[in-house]
């Protein structure tokens, strides 16, 4: 289990693959990437700036990796999350779940994202073309998704 | 006490971090919270709703009664858009 927070794109092939060498006991893999979207109004967005809290964004994600560990059969698990600025279509973040077999390693990596996206501590900022900045508004159907996982 | 902003409380307020000596009756997060807008109208404006504000004691999310206390780093922010 691993998580990293860096300004740096990272490649889901070479993290996959690092992540399962040498582990024959894992029978499947499941990766979620999330992408810089465009918005869909009419300002067109031109940059994205992701800003958060260095130290507590670490110690969360560390948490909530370790939760899923606790839940599921896991046999390695990978959460990479990018901060700074990006442009629409660049990669966020990466989540990455394996274990013997595809249910666990399928529901943690669902699990894995939908906590990361209300626990841990980032922040969005959009720019508009017009050069206009807005900080993205936390949606319920977010807190929605990750309330399907408590206990 | 060390306390942070980030986003738009951050921008609101007008600073990223300060270190601060509450009066002795502010003792928990919701005193904190009590207290703050008596600073300012940036930190009237930037506080105004308590349910937008997160607040995190020294890296773990908080509950308001929880106890605060002179070394503790208080950060308040928003809540998390990330993902």
């Amino acid at each position: 289990m691993a998580v990293r927070v860096q300004r740096e794109d990272f490649d889901l092939g070479k993290e996959l693959a690092g992540l399962t060498r040498g582990n024959t006991a894992i029978g499947g893999v499941t990766s979620f990437v999330g992408l810089v979207r465009d918005l869909t109004d009419d300002k067109g967005l031109s940059a994205m700036t992701l800003e958060h809290y260095p130290g507590m964004t670490e110690r969360m994600l560390e948490r909530i990796d370790s939760e899923a560990h606790d839940r599921w059969p896991l046999e390695a698990t990978l959460i990479v999350h990018r901060y700074g600025r990006m442009e629409p279509g660049e990669q966020i973040v990466l989540v990455i779940a394996a274990s013997a077999h595809r249910q666990a390693a399928f529901e943690a990596c669902h699990f894995l994202i939908d906590w990361l996206k209300t626990q841990a501590p980032f922040w969005k900022v959009e720019e508009a073309r017009d050069g206009t900045a807005e900080w993205v508004e936390a949606r319920d159907s977010d807190d929605d998704a990750a309330a399907r996982w408590e206990k | 006490m060390k306390l942070l902003y980030f986003a738009w409380l951050r921008t609101r307020i007008g600073i990223g971090e300060e270190t601060v000596e509450p009066p002795p009756e502010v003792r928990t997060v919701a005193d904190l919270l009590n207290w703050l807008p008596t600073r300012g109208a940036n930190f009237a404006q930037a506080l105004a709703d308590p349910n937008a504000i997160r607040v995190a004691v020294n890296q773990d999310y908080a509950k308001p009664a929880d106890p605060i206390l002179p070394g503790d780093e208080v950060a308040l922010f928003p809540p998390v858009t990330g993902g």
